[in-house]
């Protein structure tokens, strides 16, 4: 489904802030992987993501989404293909306009934008019976301005929206790390439920190994813009964290006393 | 003079007789305050480039018109033309990276020439409702009051449509979250470019109208467009909060929008009664503009600042 081929990115060439973010990382997704990323602060995680997206070019590799190289392709020509949410509840909707307004967005997206109606009836009730899904309530405001719902309720409203229009690929980047443990708990369940609903494709980026482990099939570890260990299938679902710790100390030749550089918080 | 004298002087009726003329005027300035609606709310941009459009728009109504087109088509014309000023802003600012405010400034300052050239390098051009067949004149004010609501009626209606389209909603979004905008596949430069040409367009149309009322176009109609324009909109945000409250729709925005241009000129023609110096006039309009902007960011630091926390003396 995704195919990264050896992409790289280095941010401020030439000048005292070269960083580089991103070097020759490779990447195969298959349809429906449930993809895990961890990494200390710095690894490239959220980088890999918006190279993904398209947030800016990058300096080599290939990007293939579904069959099509999307290497050269601006964000929001990519964005047809790709659901996102982010870390920050904020970001993924539209403050002034209703919650209605913000999904009806979302079910067109990638599409072309003409004088029909933005938000028809049909959607309406569709909307109604999605929220309703996810049982926080939010069928009941429709009409509210999204603005003024939590920051919980913005976050599951994105997640519903990148999903609304299925997607080839959903990427998840610390979308629960500014919610509070029980509002992150409920969003990461409720993504487990959309992706495996929708039998999406999805990379999830997380601080929290406990939850790299238990949730999807596949769990990837990036130090210094490189994966450093992919592990799948029932070797995943028998790790423990303190194993994940371990194997980091041993791939990225750190040597640690707790996981702090992994879970960074 | 003494107060008491100064109050006998004031007569009453002069300030009913005066009245119509505000209204009629407030419309047209209503209908320009749409335009601005758009940037100013919808895009979240302040564009400075409508002080040059307005005139555009009536100086390119009196030249048609004055070469023997039918008013309406004239209009048209200085829509369209309102449109480029609007679309050459937007380019500035989208293809070539510049703050939207100074493309804005720098386009208004181009249109100087540009409006000269329009007038036959006249700083001043009439258009005789004698002479001319007009779609509204200060002579007869109440059907100028009569044309500029059904104009301005139209005009809500259709933006009322427009921005609940899919395309009207695409713009909404760029201005409320362009990341969003941009992960949603919205090309956000091309819809900072529809916006900022719609908007200039109703600006330059009203110039049109504004340049048929009063009879003449003048290099100098549009100076200050944009403040008075702010002053609409946000007198009609506050008549609209105060007057429906939370339950105003996008309808009722727009429609106070208007009356907000029309509210503005009658506490002109209040102050003039009052016998404030004329010139005196852009100076009150910004304190009241700049009073009424920083009415939000004042009641946020009332609930919220340093400034308490010290007054508690915590």
């Amino acid at each position: 489904m995704l195919h990264l081929e050896s992409i790289s990115k280095t941010f401020n060439p030439g000048t005292i802030n070269e960083k580089k973010a991103l070097s020759g990382l490779s990447l195969h997704l298959a349809p429906g992987d449930f993809v895990t990323v961890i990494g200390g602060n710095g690894a490239g995680k959220s980088t890999m993501l918006n190279a993904i997206a398209g947030v800016w070019p990058v300096d080599q590799g290939r990007i293939i989404l579904d069959g099509q190289d999307i290497t050269a392709l601006p964000e929001h020509k990519r964005a047809g293909l790709i659901g996102r949410v982010f870390q920050d509840p904020m970001m993924g909707t539209a403050p002034n306009m209703q919650l209605e307004e913000n999904l009806a967005l979302a079910r067109r997206r990638g599409d072309r934008r003409g004088l029909r109606w933005g938000v028809t009836k049909a959607e309406r009730e569709e909307f109604y019976e999605r929220l309703k899904g996810l049982g926080l309530g939010l069928e009941d405001r429709l009409t509210a301005k999204v603005g003024l719902l939590s920051g919980g309720q913005r976050q599951a409203a994105t997640l519903l929206m990148a999903a609304i229009k299925q997607p080839k690929l959903l990427l998840l980047d610390e979308h629960t790390a500014a919610l509070d443990p029980a509002t992150a708990a409920k969003v990461l369940e409720l993504s487990d439920r959309i992706v495996g609903e929708n039998g999406l494709t999805a990379l999830m980026i997380t601080h929290n190994m406990t939850d790299a482990i238990r949730h999807g099939n596949r769990l990837i570890m990036m130090n210094e813009g490189r994966i450093i260990l992919d592990v799948g299938g029932q070797e995943k679902q028998q790790l423990t964290k303190q194993q994940l710790v371990d194997k980091f100390a041993a791939l990225a030749g750190v040597q640690m006393e707790t996981d702090e550089v992994l879970l960074s918080k | 003079m003494t107060v008491t004298a100064y109050f006998a002087s004031l007569s009453l009726l002069k300030l009913l007789k005066n009245m119509p003329g505000g209204v009629s005027q407030g419309l047209i300035w209503g209908i320009m305050a749409l335009g601005i609606y758009i940037t100013f709310r919808l895009l979240d941009v302040a564009d400075l480039t409508v002080d040059g459009s307005f005139t555009t728009g009536g100086a390119v109504t009196v030249m048609l018109i004055l070469a023997g087109w039918p008013a309406w088509a004239a209009l048209l014309v200085a829509m369209l033309a309102g449109l480029l000023a609007g679309l050459v802003t937007g380019l500035l600012h989208t293809r070539l990276g510049i703050p939207a405010i100074l493309a804005g400034i720098l386009t208004q300052f181009s249109l100087y020439s540009v409006n000269l050239h329009i007038m036959g390098m006249a700083a001043n051009k009439a258009v005789s409702v004698d002479k001319y067949h007009l779609l509204l004149s200060s002579r007869n004010i109440p059907a100028a009051i009569f044309t500029g609501a059904l104009i301005a009626l139209v005009l809500v209606s259709v933006f009322y449509w427009y921005f609940g389209t899919e395309q009207g909603s695409a713009i909404r979004a760029t201005g409320s979250n362009p990341a969003m905008s941009r992960a949603l596949g919205i090309n956000i430069d091309n819809m900072k470019l529809l916006g900022l040409s719609l908007s200039n367009g109703i600006v330059a149309f009203s110039g049109g109208l504004l340049s048929q009322y009063q009879g003449f176009a003048d290099i100098n109609m549009g100076r200050g467009a944009i403040v008075i324009g702010l002053a609409a909109v946000i007198i009609g945000e506050v008549l609209g909060g105060a007057i429906v409250g939370k339950r105003l729709n996008f309808y009722g925005t727009l429609s106070f929008t208007v009356l907000g241009g029309v509210v503005y000129y009658l506490v002109i023609v209040i102050v003039l009664w009052l016998k404030l110096n004329s010139n005196d006039l852009k100076l009150f309009t910004a304190v009241v503009v700049a009073l009424f902007l920083a009415v939000p960011y004042l009641r946020g630091q009332q609930k919220s600042s340093f400034a308490r926390l010290k007054r508690k003396g915590g």
